[in-house]
């Protein structure tokens, strides 16, 4: 997909020959993001649709409890310090960005009065800033009321490196400057093409400038409100017990009138998936569960009660296999897996090829993750029609033998095949959860009988993912052949998530394992095109681009793509939330009901 | 000899003359009060039975552990899979043959383990009169008050590498369970000896034998040691089922086997979920647990009574 | 008596400093990080990262950081949660009541149960009761809380629908209404960890009781006309009881330190649910506060019960 068919499609969509949700569609198969797709939109001129969630309660409050779980319970509620959903979703219950992410990838209006553009002078034609108008009546719980001074100093306060915000990735390249009471300016070092990340969803939730200006930089953590939250959002503030429990009161002076519907809110932490499921689902004393990660038929199961549904939400998770680059066997300067050494046997094409031909992602799809995952062969969710032209995914235990047989991989004694000596087994790790251990079953099976030797190992999730420099089972060390976990698409753009596969990104020692290029790839012409896209303030261009670098990293397998995950949510029968795989879980919270 | 007393009341004479009585040894004795113990006989033979099943079961029923077969999924038992299948179409007969190795060697080395460390750490502060007795105490109190997850995770992190290039990556991995299983419950077991040695070595049967010149290690191996060994064996039988159970809690650090291994605890875990739908899959392992230590209990409860002097068998 | 009891509790301070210097090293020891989840998170720089590492101390060297520990200690402050930025004391005041609540009553109910359970099985030794009590015994023990938790819940939660299954610390009920609310949600997590408590416990009573019942004394009191039940009670039972007070003794700290695997599957916000994902996210500060604690008990614990054996057994001296 080129340039040239993408303006095709979206002149399409302008004609009304193809419908807005039909064209992100596409554009999520080809690896980017329903919030790119709709940006390219607007760009181009084509009129907004309308968000197609009906609200339908008349008046505010009168709806009882709502009860969720949240099986990682919140520690924290000050979004610019939320490490990880958990706490972001525990502050999204007080606090809210100016818009945010819904679920086809628009943007909604939360605290904005409207959603910047070309058209309304809100986007300026050289891509260096856009301006906010804000709504007015907006009242902090306390009552005092909302105005652009708490933009600013949301701004200042997540930029200050003495902070050290976690949301400081969208706000150290502005400047955010107040035009009036009710308007503020985000102005950019370079032209941005993806101007939508400051003050929206996830890392755009604001808080009260006049609770927090005294605990600025070095002091913030110390700051009460950290605990008892103050903001505009439809709760106010009950109880917070730091892993277990945090509970919201109805707010009677919320800015949207008729909402929200519940008179108060318990989100529960603590337990596993499954549980939860069972919570929701069967017993019904909880209303929603987050993040069901459970087998499907377990799923299907519980829904027969009638209580309850298991939702899935389009996201952009794809749950993958990485290959080394390098070799984890042989050290260099003190360190395994060093961007100077290159992988014996991973090297070699043929191996590669056959590897990606042992994935039985149909069987994964059909028997582990169920509705939970769809198999795919891109790096990037890939339903009917897009597929792309230099890979196809298929599962082929005789093929990969008959590839590997070609390449001079001949069978041995004890079934394992060997060239020059050398062996082709794998030690192939992963985190610990249930459906990646048997996904790992089933791929082994299938390598053993091509004749390939894999040595499963499983890492508790805490240990894998963290950045201990001196740990050895991380999964930036990334010491061993082949490793698998899922990576999250959520952020808007889907430029910080490809920077995995730039070489300046090449975790090594030096950076002590923080660089993104985890399989320690290289590749000339992925890094000229990915230079190319960071300047490019065409979204229709850049789209093109980034489909471009999707397809350099498929064609030469450095990953393989396993299924793409969905987020999937249990919800009871009667409850309606519109959900988001763009955003948190409770982005519009205020608009939840229950039918009667 | 004549003129000595019999040592034993149930000597008899037989009428008729002297007849020599056949010299008993002490063992033969008391695998003849064992043999009467009849629950014990029975556990023994069970015990037996499951051990040789382990041992040669995969040789007489050569089905793969990890055949994946969909087709197959989470059935009960039939004649092609007598234990049934798992979710994945995996015979659970094969897996259970070849897990209840793993489990069995690492329930009974880890109880070894903790047993005679415990014994004799217990043996020692309880004979002790002065600082040994604390600072063996001390040490237990340590123990007992760190938190195993940590200190895991550290084990495996250190010693993880240098064993399995010691022996091997399957015995090194046998050999960290065992030691960090029961490195972590001989402390009940020194505490309940050591309590049992305090109120035992001032009894007047131990003052007897130290007034006839038995030295110390004497008493405690011959006097006192054989009395204290009741709760000795209850813990013994506890700490199996809890080192197969443990084995498994283990996996889930990253420590113990690769996940594919299907141990009787991981089985287990694996099939909790599922209960409502396929309870076979639990029920199987959790009754070979159940069946181990069961028998192993009552092994114990015999050889005690066999070696108990003042029982009458 | 009272010299050793002093001797003991003079010795206790330096024991239980040796044993926070040891806790302290293992966990600064042991692999992980407190900040893991900043790492997979690619909007967050890695200077970040290191800012909030050294704003914690957490590059310094360890024998600095006990010591700025034990200082802080000594003065009440027992530290800042690095996860949440509560005050640690605060965090374990709001989940005690909860765990005492829950591990306490099936600590006593596991007592209730096992003591009489076991004595009576001594008393018939493999008759018809004994068999079936030591069966289920067995059982109890052999099955993990894990597997009895979620066998209970599908039981009683979900088939039969008579309990709920989560655990809310706090019921909106006012009156009776609030404890039936609270015994509701209870009694699975009681009963799971009072079953599985009970049914070693009632093996090793009965083991004791049997050391102890086959004693001449026993023997001599029969005869001299004593009731069965007084010669039980009061010979046999007191006599054995040194090997249950030292299992209770061992059990008690536990109360303080939690059911991880219990209170994950009910959601009971207890401490141990706190110190599991405390050690699972790095939080130090809580984790050595928890763990201190509990050493503290464990000294404690320990000694009360050889103080007691001093009572059951007149003739135990120590030194």
């Amino acid at each position: 997909m080129n340039e040239h068919q993408l303006r095709g499609l979206i002149a399409r969509v302008k004609a009304g020959d193809l419908t807005r949700r039909a064209f992100v569609h596409k554009m999520l198969a080809l690896g980017l993001t329903a919030p790119m797709a709709t940006q390219m939109l607007d760009y181009c001129g084509v009129a907004r649709a309308q968000g197609s969630f009906n609200y339908k309660p008349s008046k505010r409050g009168g709806g009882g409890a709502l009860k969720v779980l949240w099986w990682q319970g919140a520690t924290l509620l000050n979004p610019h310090f939320a490490v990880g959903t958990k706490d972001q979703e525990g502050s999204r219950i007080f606090y809210e960005p100016l818009a945010a992410w819904d679920g086809d990838g628009e943007l909604v209006p939360i605290l904005a009065a409207e959603i910047p553009s070309r058209q309304n002078g809100g986007l300026s034609a050289d891509g260096l800033s856009v301006t906010w108008k804000l709504k007015r009546d907006v009242k902090w719980h306390d009552g005092k009321a909302f105005t652009a001074d708490d933009c600013v100093f949301n701004w200042e306060y997540a930029s200050d490196p003495a902070t050290a915000a976690v949301t400081i990735g969208s706000y150290k390249d502005v400047k955010v400057q107040k035009l009036d009471d009710y308007s503020i300016v985000v102005r950019f070092a370079k032209p941005t093409p993806f101007w939508a990340d400051a003050f929206v969803g996830t890392r755009g939730m604001l808080i009260p400038k006049h609770l927090f200006a005294d605990f600025a930089g070095a002091k913030s953590r110390d700051a009460p409100t950290n605990l008892k939250p103050i903001g505009t959002g439809p709760y106010k503030f009950a109880d917070f017990k730091p892993g277990d429990l945090v509970r919201g009161e109805i707010n009677t002076n919320y800015h949207r009138e008729n909402r929200p519907y519940f008179d108060s809110i318990e989100m529960k932490g603590g337990g596993d998936a499954i549980s939860a499921a069972r919570a929701v689902i069967q017993t019904g004393e909880y209303d929603y569960a987050w993040n069901m990660q459970v087998e499907d038929e377990i799923l299907q199961r519980l829904e027969k009660g009638g209580k309850g549904v298991a939702v899935i939400t389009a996201g952009g998770n794809i749950e993958h296999i990485q290959l080394n680059s390098t070799d984890p066997w042989t050290e260099v300067d003190g360190e395994r897996a060093s961007a100077k050494t290159k992988h014996p046997i991973l090297s070699d094409e043929a191996v590669r090829q056959a590897l990606a031909m042992l994935v039985d992602r149909q069987s994964v799809q059909d028997h582990i993750y169920g509705r939970t995952g769809v198999a795919t062969g891109n790096f990037v969710n890939n339903p009917e029609r897009f597929v792309s032209k230099t890979t196809k995914w298929e599962f082929n235990v005789d093929k990969a033998g008959q590839v590997l047989e070609a390449a001079g991989w001949k069978k041995g004694g004890d079934g394992i095949r060997a060239k020059d000596g050398k062996k082709l087994k794998f030690v192939f790790q992963t985190s610990i959860n249930t459906p990646r251990q048997k996904t790992q079953a089933i791929i082994k099976q299938a390598c053993q009988k091509a004749g390939i030797d894999l040595e499963l190992k499983s890492v508790v999730a805490s240990v894998f993912f963290s950045s201990d420099v001196a740990n050895p089972d991380t999964y930036t060390h990334f010491y061993c052949d082949l490793q698998m976990y899922t990576t999250t698409m959520t952020q808007p753009d889907p430029e910080l998530f490809m920077n995995q596969f730039t070489s300046w990104e090449v975790a090594t020692k030096d950076n002590k394992w923080q660089g993104r290029n985890i399989t320690r790839w290289k590749s000339e012409e992925y890094d000229k095109v990915f230079r190319a896209a960071e300047g490019e303030l065409d979204p229709v261009k850049r789209a093109a681009l980034f489909i471009k670098m999707n397809e350099l990293v498929v064609a030469d397998r450095v990953v393989i793509p396993v299924v793409y995950r969905p987020r999937v949510a249990a919800i009871a029968s009667k409850l309606k939330a519109p959900l988001s795989g763009w955003d948190n879980d409770l982005w519009l919270l205020a608009d939840w009901y229950r039918e009667a | 000899m004549d003129g000595s007393t019999p040592a034993s009341p149930s000597v008899d004479v037989a009428p008729g003359g002297l007849r020599r009585a056949r010299p008993v040894s002490p063992g033969f004795e008391a695998w003849r009060r064992f043999r009467r113990h009849r629950l014990a006989l029975a556990s023994a033979v069970i015990l037996a039975l499951m051990i040789a099943a382990i041992v040669l079961g995969p040789s007489l029923w050569p089905v793969a552990i990890n055949d994946i077969d969909f087709t197959a999924r989470l059935n009960g038992p039939t004649w092609s899979h007598p234990f049934g299948t798992d979710d994945l179409g995996q015979d659970l007969l094969a897996r259970m043959l070849y897990g209840g190795r793993i489990s069995l060697a690492v329930g009974l080395a880890a109880m070894a383990v903790a047993i005679l460390v415990g014994t004799l750490i217990g043996a020692i502060a309880g004979m002790s009169r002065g600082w040994v007795g604390s600072a063996l105490m001390w040490l237990t109190d340590l123990f007992l008050s760190l938190p195993p997850l940590p200190l895991l995770l550290l084990v495996i992190y250190l010693f993880r590498d240098f064993l399995k290039g010691l022996f091997g990556a399957e015995g090194g991995i046998f050999i960290l369970i065992v030691a960090v299983i029961g490195g972590l419950r001989w402390m009940p077991v020194a505490r309940l000896v050591r309590a049992q040695f305090l109120s035992l070595r001032e009894k007047e049967f131990v003052e007897a034998a130290r007034a006839l010149g038995a030295s110390k290690s004497r008493q405690v191996v011959r006097h006192i040691l054989p009395n204290a060994l009741g709760p000795v064996i209850v813990a013994g039988t506890i700490d199996v089922a809890a080192a197969i159970i443990a084995e498994s809690t283990l996996s889930f650090l990253g420590l113990g086997f690769p996940p594919d291994t299907p141990t009787w605890g991981r089985i287990l875990y694996d099939a909790k979920d599922y209960l409502d739908i396929a309870p076979h899959w639990a029920l199987l392992p959790g009754a070979a647990i159940f069946l181990a230590v069961l028998s192993i209990n009552f092994i114990g409860d015999g050889l005690r009574d066999a070696f108990d002097p003042r029982k009458v068998m | 008596m009272g010299s050793y009891l002093l001797r003991r509790l003079l010795i206790a301070v330096p024991s239980l400093l040796g044993i926070s210097v040891v806790l302290f090293t293992v966990l600064a020891l042991a692999p992980g990080d407190p900040f893991e989840e900043l790492a997979t998170n690619p909007a967050v720089p890695p200077e970040v990262r290191t800012a909030l590492r050294i704003k914690f101390g957490l590059d310094d060297p360890i024998a600095l950081r006990y010591l700025r520990w034990l200082a802080a200690m000594l003065g009440g402050d027992w530290g800042f949660s690095f996860v949440s930025r509560v005050d640690v004391g605060a965090l374990i005041l709001q989940r005690l009541p909860t765990t005492l609540f829950v591990i306490g009553s099936s600590q006593l109910l596991a007592i209730l149960i096992a003591m009489p359970v076991g004595i009576f099985a001594a008393t018939r030794p493999y008759s018809i009761f004994d068999q079936i009590t030591t069966t289920f015994a067995f059982v109890g023990f052999s099955l993990p809380t894990f597997f009895t938790g979620l066998l209970f819940i599908l039981v009683f939660s979900i088939w039969l629908d008579w309990l709920p299954f989560v655990y809310r610390s706090d019921i909106s009920a006012n009156g009776w209404q609030w404890y039936l609310e609270h015994a509701r949600q209870a009694i699975m997590p009681i009963a799971v960890l009072a079953l599985f408590q009970a049914a070693s416990l009632t093996r090793y009573v009965r083991s004791a009781m049997l050391d102890v019942i086959r004693l001449d004394y026993v023997t001599t009191a029969r005869a001299k006309g004593l009731g069965e039940r007084v010669v039980i009670l009061k010979h046999v039972v007191r006599n054995a009881l040194i090997p249950v007070v030292t299992l209770v003794a061992l059990q008690m700290p536990a109360i303080f330190g939690g059911a991880i695997v219990t209170e994950q599957i009910f959601r009971v916000p207890g401490i141990g649910s706190l110190l599991i994902s405390s050690i699972l996210a790095n939080d130090t500060p809580v984790v050595m506060a928890v763990t201190f604690v509990f050493a503290c008990l464990v000294v404690v614990f320990n000694l009360i019960a050889d103080i007691l054996y001093g009572w059951l057994d007149p003739r135990i001296t120590f030194g």
